[in-house]
């Protein structure tokens, strides 16, 4: 018999168990939960999309394909980055598909990090980045972001966290859990700083479709940010797809192919079906993409006042489908109010602090659920506060 | 204003309160606009779409295509309206194709819709011929499918 414990390395030992896993076994099991815990679209994957999905099913295309992804997917993801941000991106050697950005994500730190080199993320941040630096070899410096600056990186925040070890920034706007965007001149700061220190930017723009009130600027279409970037992106948000799991990282030649040599030896290509699918999604999704991001506009609009108005202070989120709201009014921590929320009034949100340490005293509430669901969840939030 | 539109068009029993806060408009600047957009005609109607088959209502619809020929000086205007004021018929619409003009027609039995077409659609002097449809099941009415949809299998928390 072997002894488990002995035989798990050293290195899996060091990654904290996620936060998130504790709220969702506490779901389970519990009827009639409006959850506001969600990470991904409430929308089902356009039917255009799932169409393109059975037809190829049915024309038998069940292959692996080239390891890159296939060649009509990756000029369609080059394609709609020349148009959306006039970045170009040669589809035969600068576009790597992937199996959704976390695939991408996990490839990028391993291709770049060497043990005992440093990687920056901000936080609160999507809960993967830490573990995937820690995996690779590296270490996490998380820097704190704050609700009085509305979640934003700054160049001087960046600029302290940088040290003789610093390999690689994670950016990722719009932010999950915050809702928080940046702007361009706030993206540029950052790229002064990445000038001056030479860094690599491994940008998360997963939601880059997803923004209210203004465009997305997408960080490599920065001056001089292209060459110094790997760029993360996907359909799982813009085009509802997340189970389909399609994403795709595009860089520097050296950097990408890097990328696909672990990829071509460990994941092999992403599931054929979906690249079908999202070949589909970035040639004819525009409508259904827009109508969802209309939909989701005006659910944030109203969610979002609401909180407000129960003394839950939520600063404006202009992208994503995230509200961050304080609980600092009622006196409890995060963790307490999501917890007795959840047992008293049967609302399932995720405690803040699961994203990073100081988004302790905010929830993170996903507002991709229907409209119905979300007044309901305002009036059982509004019920536990009385 | 087409903000409006989608939202009413969706749900037309919606509050102008809550259009303000989905929109982003003032309550009243929604009331205003709502007002205008009746006004002008653009909202024609609020209408509830009705599975009547679970009422245990027998309705009968049929769709009937007919050719047409057009007299001296009158287009296709002047036949359509005046088969549109038949209550019978629900829709009416000119179509390319073998026919000109595609009607819905709503009854309480075959026998009704039939003598409908008979009596009243093929003796008129334009009407050169019709073809009758039918309707055995309706699956989707007015963008809103009349059957069960698959319950989501969503996680309840994801990261
Ligand atoms: C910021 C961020 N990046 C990546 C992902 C994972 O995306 P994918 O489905 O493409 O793996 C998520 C999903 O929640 C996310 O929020």
């Amino acid at each position: 018999m072997i002894d488990i414990k002995k035989t798990l390395s050293d290195k899996i030992k060091t990654v904290p168990p996620s936060g998130i896993r504790k709220y969702f076994d506490m779901v389970i099991g519990m009827d009639d939960v409006i959850s506001l815990g969600v990470g991904e679209p409430d929308f089902v994957t356009p039917w255009h999309i799932r169409e393109a999905c059975i037809y190829s099913l049915e024309k038998g295309f069940t292959s692996y394909t080239s390891n890159s992804g296939l060649i009509e997917l990756r000029e369609a993801i080059s394609d709609s980055f020349h148009n959306d941000y006039g970045v170009d991106y040669n589809p035969e050697d600068q576009v790597l598909v992937t199996t959704g950005v976390s695939e991408a994500a996990d490839l990028a730190l391993r291709a770049v990090v060497n043990p005992g080199d440093e990687v920056i993320l901000h936080e609160p941040c999507y809960v993967s980045y830490k573990p995937g630096i820690i995996l690779s070899g590296g270490t996490p410096v998380p820097v704190s972001t704050t609700r009085d600056n509305e979640f934003r990186l700054t160049g001087e925040q960046l600029e302290g966290a940088v040290t003789d070890k610093t390999k690689a920034i994670i950016l990722s706007y719009p932010n999950n859990p915050t809702g928080a965007v940046m702007r361009k001149q706030d993206l540029e700061e950052i790229a002064d700083v990445v000038v001056e220190h030479d860094l690599l930017v491994i940008s998360d723009e997963v939601y880059d479709k997803l923004t209210y009130n203004g465009k997305h600027t997408c960080f490599s279409s920065l001056n001089g940010m292209e060459d110094c970037t790997i760029l993360l992106n996907g359909l799982s948000k813009s085009h509802a797809m997340t189970g389909l799991r399609v994403g795709y990282a595009m860089g520097p030649p050296g950097l990408i192919s890097a990328m696909l040599l672990i990829h071509q030896y460990t994941m092999l290509c992403a599931p054929i079906t979906a690249q079908m699918g999202a070949i589909e999604a970035l040639r004819n999704g525009e409508a259904d993409m827009q109508a969802m991001v209309r939909e989701y506009n005006r659910r944030r609009r109203f969610f979002v006042t609401g909180l407000n108005r129960l003394g839950l202070d939520c600063f404006e989120p202009r992208g994503a489908f995230y509200a961050f709201p304080s609980v600092e009014s009622t006196g409890m921590t995060s963790s307490q109010f999501a917890e007795e929320l959840l047992q008293q009034q049967k609302v399932a949100v995720v405690p803040g602090g699961v994203f990073g340490q100081c988004g302790d005293g905010f929830l993170r509430c996903s507002y991709a659920s229907g409209l119905d669901e979300l007044k309901t969840a305002l009036e059982r939030i509004e019920e536990f506060l009385s | 204003m087409n903000e409006i539109l989608e939202i009413i068009e969706q749900d037309p029993k919606k509050d102008p309160s809550e259009i303000a806060l989905l929109t982003g408009y003032s309550e009243k600047e929604v009331q205003t606009r709502i007002k205008e957009l009746e006004d002008s005609g653009i909202i024609r109607k609020y209408k509830a779409v009705i599975d009547w088959d679970r009422v245990g209502e027998e309705y009968v619809y049929a769709i009937i295509e007919l050719k047409i020929t057009l007299g001296d000086r009158s287009g296709y205007d002047k036949i359509a309206h005046r088969i549109a004021s038949f209550n019978e018929v629900r829709s009416i619409r000119l179509i390319s194709g073998d026919h000109d003009l595609s009607l819905t027609v709503r009854g309480q039995s075959m026998k009704d819709v039939a003598f409908f077409v008979a009596e009243k659609i093929a003796t008129l002097d334009q009407v050169q011929n019709t073809v009758t449809h039918f309707v055995l099941k309706t699956y989707k009415e007015d963008g809103v499918p009349l059957f069960e949809q698959e319950k989501s299998r969503r996680l309840a928390i994801s990261p």
